[in-house]
């Protein structure tokens, strides 16, 4: 008995037309359709593909609860084991409709669910985590390799079979490790890397890194005696007790408070909640992460203008790169609208 | 911005532009083990170069370690 397979293609590859036909509405064929016929010979007699849904990817995008809806429900009434949409390759609203589609599937029936995309596709972005998407070359060109990988990949998740890396499966990874055992141990795979990579071979990391922006500096402050400077921490310096509940490691937010009417940080008033250094210091001296009594000295002392009224504290270990960039952000913005000149960021 | 914290390598891969060196993890901007005179000409010497940092002029990451 094979497995049920419905199919979800756009305007395009189901033959109703180009850009004009964008707004075509969700419509079922019983059949393989466009792409569907070589993704069922590569499928065999494994599963066969019971339905097409066609939709246009302006309708999806511009009515996607609507669209979504229609479509759950044809796709329902199919009861397929598994569903495959697109490949979409670098196409922006196919990769989003795939990629909202399958997510939909994937949760409403718990059924696996296929796509196809480029890395850049923003669909990528998107539903990474909540589907397998297969990594697809930027146009069409990739058809063949790309049905074929979408074949293969949803045999196994409909058989069961453990998967490997996402690499060698063929989909762009969700961001979920998995632990397991290798050969080698780690110091024997890392001098390995290591002599690969003096030796100007190429070498393969177990753990990529993230990519880190480039930012232009700054101009310097022109006139210091009248400038307003803020002190921000990734020190998860915060009231004693941590009124807004920071999180001691991965932030997801960040606070700020009123020193306006302070001299120094002191221990009953201010605490440490950073999870990632010893906090002994800081509790019987907050200053020395946020320097408060030296910058209101100085203030006084006419070194510079004015020290802003708030602080702006947050905690930086295991922080995500998205998260701390969005939090440097928001406080950038909040601080040039308050008519900061320049800030001192204090890290542990 | 000027930013103080210890781990220059850390600051320089994550794109900080000014960067001041600070004492210790634990303590980036206080030498509090030295006693609290200490603690405080430590941390006024880092402020100072942190305000001097953000006056200067760069045109690429720079670590002002010195006055």
């Amino acid at each position: 008995m094979s497995y049920r397979v419905v199919c979800y293609i756009n305007q395009f590859y189901g033959g109703k037309g180009g850009e004009e036909a964008a707004d075509f509405k969700p419509a079922l064929v019983k059949n393989p359709v466009g792409p569907g016929l070589e993704l069922q010979k590569f499928f065999g007699d494994e599963a066969v593909i019971v339905g097409t849904i066609i939709c246009g990817d302006g309708y999806y995008a511009e009515h996607i609860e609507k669209a979504r809806a229609e479509c759950l429900k044809m796709i329902q009434d199919l009861k397929p084991d598994m569903f495959v949409a697109g490949p979409a390759f670098n196409a922006g609203r196919y990769g989003v409709a795939c990629g909202d589609i399958c997510a939909t599937v994937a949760e409403s029936l718990g059924i696996p669910s296929v796509t196809g995309m480029f890395p850049e596709n923003p669909g990528v972005e998107l539903y990474r985590a909540q589907i397998f998407i297969v990594k697809t070359e930027g146009s069409a060109r990739g058809m063949k390799e790309a049905l074929s990988s979408m074949a293969r990949l949803g045999l196994k998740l409909l058989k069961g079979t453990p998967l490997g890396p996402a690499r060698e499966e063929g989909y762009i990874h969700r961001g979920i490790r998995k632990n397991f055992f290798k050969e080698k141990r780690g110091s024997l795979r890392a001098i390995d890397m290591l002599l690969q990579k003096i030796a100007g071979k190429t070498f393969e990391t177990e753990y990529e890194m993230p990519v880190f922006k480039k930012i232009p500096p700054a101009p310097p402050i022109k006139d210091l005696k009248h400038a307003t400077i803020a002190l921000v921490t990734s020190g998860g310096i915060v009231p004693r007790g941590n009124p807004d509940r920071l999180r001691v490691s991965s932030s997801e937010s960040y606070a700020k408070y009123d020193i306006s009417g302070l001299d120094d940080l002191t221990p009953d008033k201010f605490e440490s909640i950073h999870g990632g250094y010893d906090r002994m210091w800081a509790n019987l001296n907050p200053d020395v992460v946020v320097p408060l009594d030296v910058m209101r000295e100085l203030e006084r002392g006419g070194e510079f203008g004015k020290l802003h009224p708030y602080l702006y504290t947050t905690t930086g270990t295991g922080t995500s790169v998205a998260n701390a960039e969005r939090f440097g952000r928001e406080i950038g913005r909040e601080l040039k609208e308050a008519g900061v000149d320049g800030v001192i960021l204090t890290s542990t | 911005m000027a930013q103080i914290a210890t781990i220059v390598p850390i600051m320089l891969t994550v794109g900080a532009n000014r960067i001041v060196p600070g004492v210790a993890i634990p303590h980036p901007v206080g030498n509090p083990e030295a006693g609290l005179e200490e603690d405080k000409k430590t941390r006024r010497k880092l402020v100072l170069r942190a305000l001097k940092a953000l006056q200067t002029e760069i045109s690429e990451q720079t670590i002002f370690d010195s006055d």
